[in-house]
């Protein structure tokens, strides 16, 4: 691994370098799914926004394959954060209006 | 192309690769896991991640006691250079009814008996426990200090890695497309990559085993129902043990990594293999939890998904020979509760398979008990 890959940024969200995500492909990934439970990629705040294109490519490139072979996650909601808070308030409502 | 081995395991999840290590440690190699997707892809990777020993039938009791105290050791067991996460910050299991604390104080009598360290407490040392808990209509709680957590992808990933350096095959993205019987014996596997000849069949399918189990002309009395589950953003820690509500249908803990864990069991979910997820979830998951955990309200959701309970008639799995098929044996209907119990099961379906004495006496989870009318019902799940 080089310092170069180190420094490269790939996952904000988990703050995961170029380097742990090759690292993760040498040990045997081979999708993004396996990236993601391997490391945490792409299961922060942003769902993977910013790296899972980024791992897409890498993944191509290791595999010798058109980036549209590659498998994209299943998309889970919420697609922003929502506070527990305001989803609680939302189940309230839907049952006073069940009542009314 | 056909080729040979001793022992084919159907399904790369917790179960498969820890029956698959324990072969091999016990001197026994000769063994191929098969999984249709990638390693813990199932059922595993996508549960709560907890380990209790608080259980209402003997045989659970057991089977988590003896995995609990294979997990306090598992990292330096499997020689794993990560660690798997076991964190024993216990389980506190509440009890808003009378009929609720009746039968937690039989299942406490059951556990004690059995060595398990679990304890009654009142609604005041509930909220010691848990400062964030609301006490209100909380008749009282049991605790287990050595219940708590575990990494589920990490520790199938190091049960894999150790069963691979004794030689086991992992051979991932290969699904089993046909069982070969012949003479009334497993005679192996079909894929679409090849022929497998084996002389022993293990079926550790997870949401899959009822299938797999047709595959071999058997109708498992198993089937398959989608849980729902969310995590949150990360947080200092704020909870330590691991909160249960049977009668709210909820489980909720705060993970190593600062995230809260949270699942419902809810009746009206699907059955089958479908790991969807809906809104509803997210809006009566919130309803609940924040009502028992109030300070949670101000937490974000990063998301959701959902994974299979594959469910048993008296919510017991199913282990052992299948019985009718000569060399097939099964490791099945584990009810939502297989990760936590997947050290013993690994071993003990090792044991059975090589004919050798197994740690724990399974013989009454044997698939035979449902013809016998012999079932203890776990009356203590979500």
């Amino acid at each position: 691994m080089s310092d170069h890959d180190q420094a490269i940024i790939i996952c904000r969200c988990e703050d995961l370098s170029l380097a742990q995500i090759r690292r993760a492909m040498a040990y045997g990934a081979q999708t993004i799914d396996e990236i993601k439970r391997l490391t945490r990629c792409g299961m922060g705040a942003c769902q993977g926004r910013t790296c899972r294109p980024l791992v897409a490519a890498e993944l191509a490139r290791a595999l010798n394959q058109p980036l549209w072979r590659v498998v994209m996650p299943r998309f889970r909601p919420p697609s922003k954060p929502v506070l527990l808070g305001s989803l609680a308030r939302a189940e309230q409502e839907d049952r006073e209006d069940d009542h009314d | 192309m056909t080729e040979r081995t001793g022992v084919v395991i159907i399904g790369g999840g917790v179960i498969g690769c820890a029956i698959a290590y324990y072969l091999a440690r016990s001197g026994y190699s000769d063994v191929m896991v098969l999984e249709q997707s990638y390693l813990a892809s199932g059922s595993t990777g996508r549960c709560g991640a907890g380990v209790r020993q608080q259980w209402g039938t003997e045989m659970n009791c057991i089977l988590s006691r003896e995995s609990v105290r294979r997990f306090e050791t598992l990292n330096e067991e499997l020689a794993y250079p990560g660690d798997i996460e076991f964190k024993q910050r216990g389980y506190l299991i509440l009890a808003h009814s009378e009929r609720e604390w009746e039968q937690f104080a039989k299942n406490l009598r059951l556990q004690q008996s059995l060595g398990i360290p679990a304890r009654a407490v009142d609604p005041h040392e509930a909220r010691e426990l848990v400062p964030m808990l609301n006490t209100e209509g909380l008749l009282g709680a049991t605790f287990c200090p050595t219940d708590g957590h575990c990494n589920p992808f990490y520790v199938t990933q190091a049960y894999a890695r150790a069963a691979a350096r004794l030689g086991v095959s992992i051979r991932t993205f290969t699904r089993v497309e046909a069982i070969v019987i012949h003479g009334g014996r497993v005679r192996g596997v079909s894929t679409p990559a090849g022929d497998i000849e084996a002389e022993v069949v293990v079926n550790a399918a997870g949401a899959y085993a009822g299938e797999v189990g047709r595959l071999a002309g058997l109708e498992l009395p198993v089937y398959s129902e989608r849980h729902q589950i969310l995590v949150t953003e990360p947080v200092a820690p704020a909870l330590d043990p691991m909160v249960l509500s049977f009668s709210r249908h909820l489980y909720c803990q705060q993970t190593p990594h600062g995230s809260f864990i949270m699942g419902l069991g809810d009746p009206a979910e699907p059955r089958g293999t479908d790991t969807g997820h809906s809104w509803q979830f997210l809006q009566r998951m919130a309803a609940r939890v924040t009502e028992l955990l109030p300070p949670l309200a101000g937490l974000r959701v990063v998301r959701q998904w959902s994974g299979s309970y594959n469910i048993s008639p008296d919510r017991q799995p199913i282990l052992g020979p299948a019985g009718t098929v000569g060399g097939l044996f099964l490791a099945v209907g584990f009810s939502g509760h297989g990760f936590m119990l997947a050290p013993v099961v690994g071993e003990t379906l090792a044991a059975l398979i090589l004919d050798q004495t197994p740690p724990v006496d399974v013989s009454r989870l044997d698939a035979g008990r449902f013809a016998r009318g012999d079932l203890i019902v776990e009356p203590s799940v979500v």
